[in-house]
């Protein structure tokens, strides 16, 4: 058996690895709570905007910190125009053709990258990659000390953002009926738009945390989507507390699954919750009736 | 429509197709026939259940490679006849399509949630051919080359043309059989309106699930077709988001719910990625973009895919023909 310190010191980096995957499943539940459909083009939106956080550094010397106040609102504005130009017109207000656009969205944003930057695996080099706090028991990593103070923080200014704010308010008018809100004069498809657009800067902040400890392939994003996919489906599609706890509760599952059964059986702990929440309660354990 | 006319271009589609490997040796050519063709039966399976059924399954990988990991391990491993493990492939896969089904059906998931689900599965199998050592674990599993018919493998590249023809006609065949058939019209009821169907009595799960079952024994069959032919498979390629997503597109370009549909989508998908391939040179990925950019205007300009067009275009000429008819007869 492992010594507690051990154990302990496994759920601490699991705690912060599910804070990058509540960033990471904040914008997909968000997306899923108002336009009540998955967008499989966020795992290649987390993709992009780690390869955006990399050009970023190796051409412009950009840290990765810094280039978050440039990356966020970039990805803020170019989820707003897929949404608003691509997906919106093309899926003619079909929930299922919502579902295949964005699944046609990520295979070509994703092989994009594929044919910019080869499958090469890609990382960058910041002189604080291995400074560490030392607790006594264990070493954590500053970097991803960091990760989870900012993904905390940005859960926090989500949360204030979609309860006191007008756009907040018109968000979640949305979300509970669209036909209502119209109603009321609330521009709906301008909301679905600034809700995928906050989804994508979710990712884009995510990608400048990770960065610093991460590498980035064409097919990075994916990983981390299907595990924020479980997350949601666990938290309840829809529902931001739930995404937060859900995601650290599987960062820690991950953890301990690796720490057991080792690395690459670790994820199918993950998986195995997912279905089999699923199959039980699809609704998760913070979800309305979806 | 009386049957002839249902099944004549279909049959005479695939009669002209046989031709092709009489008429063109090189090898690159039948290469890329027989893989469209594989495509084709697996999209062929994914459009009776999402097509017909209304089902998006993001997940087909998991009949794809439970068909390609049984045929290739019971012949390496047991030493059974290629032939039997090539049915007791497919049986298998309809057996994890049932089960599948049985599952998520039962558990009334449906849309983004079923769509979900099915991706879950195929990752949790490709995950554990990927690490378990009766699958060849990531150094994947050979399948013995020995060139006898016997043994389901030819030194003709042409015998294998037909016999995919001969699956992909076979599978064409039983969708058009059942398109007129009561199974067709309680799958498309389910599809249109699951809870109407079943307020007429339809057994809304009974269906789905021999719906399911169906597919997955034909998109296991495109698997074990695969390991056949190219004697080689590894978790990636039997369990890999890449057949999920192949078999998804092709009846959407072709025509959703339509019998030609996944046939007509995978030939374009791939003539266009090849011709992509032939003029942007070999950059990795690039077929794919096309594709990617193919799904979504697709679904913008043309929902019911390359069929609906083409339905169009007739609908638009007989009018065309009964308005001259109504002119000449208006001066008379």
């Amino acid at each position: 058996m492992f010594a507690p310190d051990i154990i302990l010191a496994a759920v601490l980096n699991g705690l912060m690895t599910g804070s990058v995957y509540a960033l990471i499943a904040l914008g997909l539940t968000l997306v899923y709570g108002v336009l009540h459909i998955i967008n499989f083009a966020h795992g290649a939106t987390l993709t992009a905007a780690m390869f955006a956080v990399y050009v970023a550094h190796t051409v412009f010397r950009l840290d990765p910190y810094l280039a978050l106040v440039i990356v966020t609102p970039l990805f803020f504005g170019l989820g707003y125009g897929l949404q608003r130009f691509v997906i919106g017109p093309a899926s003619h207000g079909e929930d299922r053709n919502i579902l295949l656009v964005t699944l046609g969205l990520s295979i070509l944003i994703e092989n994009a990258m594929l044919a910019m930057f080869r499958s090469d695996t890609r990382s960058i080099d910041v002189p604080y990659a291995f400074s560490s706090i030392d607790l006594g028991f264990t070493f954590l990593a500053l970097p991803r000390v960091l990760a989870f103070g900012v993904a905390l923080l940005v859960a926090l200014l989500l949360g204030l953002l979609l309860t006191r704010t007008d756009t907040g308010k018109a968000i979640r008018a949305v979300a509970k009926e669209k036909t209502g809100a119209a109603l009321a004069g609330i521009d709906v498809a301008h909301i679905y738009a600034v809700t995928f657009g906050l989804g994508a800067a979710c990712v884009a902040i995510a990608a400048c945390l990770l960065m610093p400890t991460f590498y980035v392939t064409p097919r990075a994003g994916n990983a981390f989507v299907l595990v924020a996919f479980t997350i949601v489906v666990l938290g309840g599609m829809g529902s931001i507390p739930g995404a937060l706890i859900g995601a650290l509760f599987i960062g820690v599952v991950e953890s301990l699954c690796g720490l057991f059964f080792g690395e690459s059986l670790g994820q199918i702990g993950i998986f195995l919750i997912f279905i089999l929440v699923l199959l039980v309660k699809p609704t998760g354990l913070f979800g309305a009736r979806a | 429509m009386n049957a002839t006319r249902a099944y004549l271009p279909a049959v005479a589609l695939l009669l002209l197709a046989g031709l092709i490997p009489v008429l063109v040796a090189a090898n690159t050519v039948l290469n890329f026939i027989v893989f469209t063709l594989i495509i084709a039966l697996a999209a062929q399976g994914w459009n009776l259940l999402g097509g017909f059924g209304g089902q998006f399954s993001f997940g087909h990988a998991a009949f794809f490679g439970t068909g390609a990991y049984a045929t290739a391990i019971l012949q390496a491993r047991y030493g059974v006849n290629a032939w039997a493990g090539f049915a007791i492939g497919i049986a298998l896969s309809a057996a994890v399509g049932w089960m599948i089904g049985y599952l998520s059906f039962r558990s009334g998931l449906r849309g983004s949630y079923f769509a979900l689900v099915t991706l879950a599965f195929a990752e949790v199998f490709r995950i554990l051919a990927n690490a378990s050592a009766f699958t060849g674990g990531a150094a994947g599993t050979l399948v013995r080359l020995d060139m006898r018919p016997e043994n389901f493998q030819f030194a003709s590249r042409a015998v294998f043309v037909w016999i995919a023809l001969a699956l992909v006609g076979f599978v064409l065949i039983m969708t058009i059989a059942i398109g007129r058939a009561r199974f067709g019209a309680w799958l498309a009821a389910v599809r249109e309106n699951e809870d109407a169907a079943r307020a007429l009595g339809v057994d809304v799960l009974g269906v789905k699930l021999k719906a399911i079952t169906l597919s997955a024994g034909v998109t296991g069959a495109a698997g074990a077709l695969y390991v056949q032919y190219y004697l080689y498979l590894d978790a990636n390629i039997a369990y890999g988001a890449w057949i999920s997503v192949e078999a998804l597109i092709a009846p959407i370009i072709g025509g959703i719910g339509t019998p030609l549909g996944p046939v007509i989508g995978a030939v374009t998908l791939h003539g266009l990625g090849e011709l992509t391939k032939l003029f942007a040179g070999r950059i990795p990925g690039i077929d794919l973009v096309i594709y990617g950019a193919l799904l979504v205007a697709a679904i913008a300009f043309a929902p019911d895919g390359i069929m609906g067009l083409l339905r169009k275009a007739q609908r638009r000429k007989d009018a065309d023909k009964a308005t001259d008819q109504n002119v000449t007869e208006g001066t008379l």
